[in-house]
């Protein structure tokens, strides 16, 4: 990621999934690191199954909590099929964090249409880097698969330029004391994922 | 110190800071979190008002006592609450006053969007428009400030993407509180009869003069001047959108957006060669310029619907933008939103829609029973709308519409706006069925509390409304309560009240599935018994979320295609599919 561009992340899935959450410690951490930091979503509907994004704009100064459509450097799908609904926001050479656990929208859950096919081998060949897994399982195997999120978060810290220190302790402050070790944890599944 | 806020935070933050201890709101998004932050504060008073009406009111009552006083609502709230506004304009505030009305462009949750910037020259009150978190902090303890100096109401707008996004604020230690309240006898200010208020519409005017050249050097309008070639005059949130495609440009940011800096913007455009003015919905800032004989370009290129964002100021200035594809061709379904797993209002709907009548609705997470295929409801307007509307449909549908004219509203949204259609009805003689969906909570905004709750927004314990008692306070005498989890209950009152003559309300009890404090245990999930199943489909028409079908899953002997699942990690087992199951497949 260049030094001086605004870097851009967006986040997708769905109501429930925690990405709001995530999407708040990332900023912290960010703004622990000592740079601007933007954020932008839209509350309202989304604990009621529907879509929700999150967009997330870091660098020395940042103006838009938006990025222009076509610019975003960082895809993080908390679902698979969601990735696929956000592709024109994202560079052509655009990083894309996929979990490839499947939750299914009303029209498949009534036996209408099928769940798309191969959406991790379709994102593989029209953009640069693919990172998939499945963050329900690894997030269950820390011991909840509400920690799904922070295990995401493991994957993105990859690819930024701050010191896991610092994640940490964002992390540390973000959960009532009973649950760090186990987001902790996660945290480091996602790293290593 | 630098914390991270949503604009709501900040707005919450900033008030405090300015010292100010009085607020009162109706909750509606964008704007609910700024009395929830706020309220947090030490030594504050905050309240949820039953509607905006009452919350300007009670706001402007603080201000005569001396307080610096805060309303907060969603942009459709200053309409309810536009009696007052506008007559506060004339009597002017004694304290301070400030509204704050956040606007909803694109209407991620709203039934229109309204340009509120409207409302601040309609009724001559000034208006600041913070662009960011930081800037909403800033802005409020400005907006408190040209309260007190000039006397007046003064308007705060935000917009969804100021209120709900997140940035860096530097937060400052509050001003010490002074308490000035008193009893300020004033009668000729503050009586509002046609003759004082001839004598205050005059001072009105002379104020506006004098706000007219505070804005000339309010630090807020600030000059950028970088490349001449092209200036651009914005406010707002799509300040930042324009900086970030057009860092180069020349800006006249407005920190006030009414009135404007005449001799401010004359001096920019002078120094520029093309003027654009950047503003998302009306043209607001357009007119006032042109109106000044200077040469813009506004709305003739940027979209008067829908919130901006960067690629829509860089492709309307650019032109040539290329269109953005994206390679996946295929459709994506979508993922509208839906009631939730064990949501009360499933029940109700599920056993109105076999009675086929017309179904008013109203402002609350119910609307989203309009969609297939529930098809709950048929209408809806505004808060409080259904009871007025259903009520004016069977007067004019006379014997026609006997029996087939409905109106739904949720208890917060009765207790806002439905109480005088109710009796209105009763008054009037209505022959139409008014549901009262009671789910104990304001659920869509997020579980805030009113009347019928028996809390306040300060947490403590305080009467709570007796619906049925004050239903029937209205006159009405055909009052049913029903459990609308319970099926066979709802449609053998829906049916009874609907043969009625006269009005009828039910009150369909039970409360929100997201609801904390009602401690509902969720009742273990239940499951489909694979060799019961008929693959009817039946339940599938709850639309319930964790409920979905598998094709190709047969049975000797049925013609089944295939059969229903539930998912185990949603489901709430509230037991609606097991009344609806005629096979007795679900357990």
């Amino acid at each position: 990621m260049g030094e001086n561009e605004v870097q851009s992340i967006l986040f997708a899935g769905v109501g429930g999934q925690g990405i709001l959450r995530a999407s708040d410690i990332i900023c912290e951490v960010i703004m622990e690191a000592g740079l601007d930091v933007k954020k932008s979503e839209v509350h309202g509907m989304a604990q009621r199954g529907g879509c929700v994004t999150s967009h997330v704009r870091y660098g020395k100064k940042v103006y838009s909590p938006l990025a222009e459509p076509g610019k975003i450097q960082t895809l993080v799908a908390f679902e698979k099929m969601e990735a696929l609904r956000y592709l024109k926001f994202i560079k052509n050479d655009a990083v894309i964090i996929a979990n490839t656990e499947e939750i299914y929208p009303p029209e498949v859950n009534m036996g209408d249409v099928p769940y798309p096919q191969e959406v991790i081998a379709f994102l593989k060949k029209h953009y640069g880097k693919v990172i998939s897994f499945n963050a329900a399982e690894l997030a269950h195997k820390v011991g909840s698969i509400k920690t799904a999120n922070v295990v995401l978060l493991g994957a993105i810290s990859n690819l930024m330029n701050i010191d896991k220190s610092v994640w940490e302790s964002v992390i540390n402050k973000s959960f009532p004391e009973k649950l760090i070790k186990m987001n902790l944890n996660a945290f480091q599944m996602g790293i290593n994922a | 110190m630098k914390v991270l806020m949503s604009g709501n935070e900040a707005i919450a933050r900033g008030a405090y800071e300015a010292g100010v201890r009085f607020a009162a709101a109706y909750p509606g998004t964008p704007s609910t979190e700024i009395l929830e932050e706020f309220v947090k504060y030490e030594g504050v008073y905050a309240e949820w008002s039953t509607n905006e009406k009452v919350a300007v009111e009670t706001a402007i009552g603080a201000a005569l006592a001396g307080e610096k006083a805060m309303a907060v609502m969603k942009h459709v709230g200053v309409n309810v609450a536009a009696d007052p506004i506008f007559t506060v304009s004339y009597t002017g505030t004694n304290g301070a006053l400030v509204i704050i009305s956040a606007d909803d462009p694109s209407l991620h949750s709203s039934q229109n969007e309204q340009d509120n910037r409207n409302y601040a020259k309609f009724a001559k009150i000034p208006m600041l428009e913070p662009s960011d978190a930081q800037e909403a902090r800033k802005y409020i303890k400005l907006a408190f400030k040209i309260s007190e100096k000039f006397d007046t109401p003064v308007f705060l707008r935000s917009t969804t993407r100021v209120s709900h996004s997140k940035s860096v604020v530097s937060i400052e230690e509050p001003e010490k509180y002074k308490d000035k309240t008193g009893f300020f006898y004033n009668t000729e200010k503050y009586v509002m009869v046609p003759h004082c208020a001839r004598l205050r519409r005059v001072e009105v005017e002379k104020r506006q003069q004098l706000l007219k050249e505070f804005v000339e050097t309010f630090p807020e309008n600030k000059m950028e001047i970088n490349n001449p070639s092209v200036g651009i005059i914005t406010a707002g949130m799509p300040y930042n959108y324009a900086k970030e495609v057009f860092p180069d440009h020349s800006y006249l940011k407005l920190g006030i957006v009414y009135p404007l800096p005449e001799k401010l913007i004359r001096d920019f455009a002078s120094k520029v060669k093309k003027l654009y003015v950047v503003e998302e919905l009306d043209p607001f800032l357009e007119d006032q310029i042109k109106a000044m004989g200077i040469k813009v370009i506004g709305k003739e290129i940027f979209p008067y619907t829908l919130e901006f964002d960067p690629g829509v100021i860089k492709n309307a200035i650019e032109k040539n933008a290329a269109e953005i594809v994206s390679p996946y061709k295929e459709k994506l379904s979508p993922r509208p939103p839906n009631l939730c797993p064990g949501c009360p209002h499933r029940g109700l709907f599920y056993a109105l829609r076999k009675f086929k009548a017309y179904v008013h609705g109203d402002i609350g997470c119910y609307t989203l029973s309009y969609m297939k295929p529930l098809e709950g409801l048929h209408s809806c307007i505004c808060m409080g709308a259904s009871v007025g509307m259903a009520h004016g449909m069977s007067k004019a549908l006379k014997d026609k519409g006997k029996g087939k004219v409905v109106g739904v509203i949720g208890d917060s949204t009765f207790l806002h706006s439905g109480i005088t259609p109710l009796l209105d009805m009763s008054y009037n003689n209505s022959n139409a069925l008014i549901i009262i969906l009671d789910n104990s909570t304001t659920a869509m905004t997020g579980m805030q509390e009113h009347p019928g709750t028996g809390f306040t927004l300060m947490g403590e314990e305080t009467k709570k409304v007796n619906l049925k008692v004050l239903v029937s306070a209205l006159g009405i005498d055909n009052i049913k309560i029903i459990d609308p989890l319970d099926l066979q209950e709802t449609r053998t009152a829906i049916k009874e009240e609907l043969a009625k003559d006269g009005p009828s309300v039910i009150i369909a009890q039970r409360p929100c599935a997201l609801f904390k404090r009602a401690n509902i245990k969720a009742k273990p999930a239940l499951k489909v018994d694979p060799d019961k199943c008929e693959g009817c489909k039946m339940c599938l028409d709850l639309n319930c979320p964790p409920i979905s079908w598998k094709k190709g899953i047969t049975k000797e002997g049925s013609k089944r295609k295939g059969i229903s699942f539930i998912d185990s990690t949603i489901c709430n087992g509230c037991g609606l599919c097991q009344q609806v199951c005629k096979y007795g497949a679900i357990s």
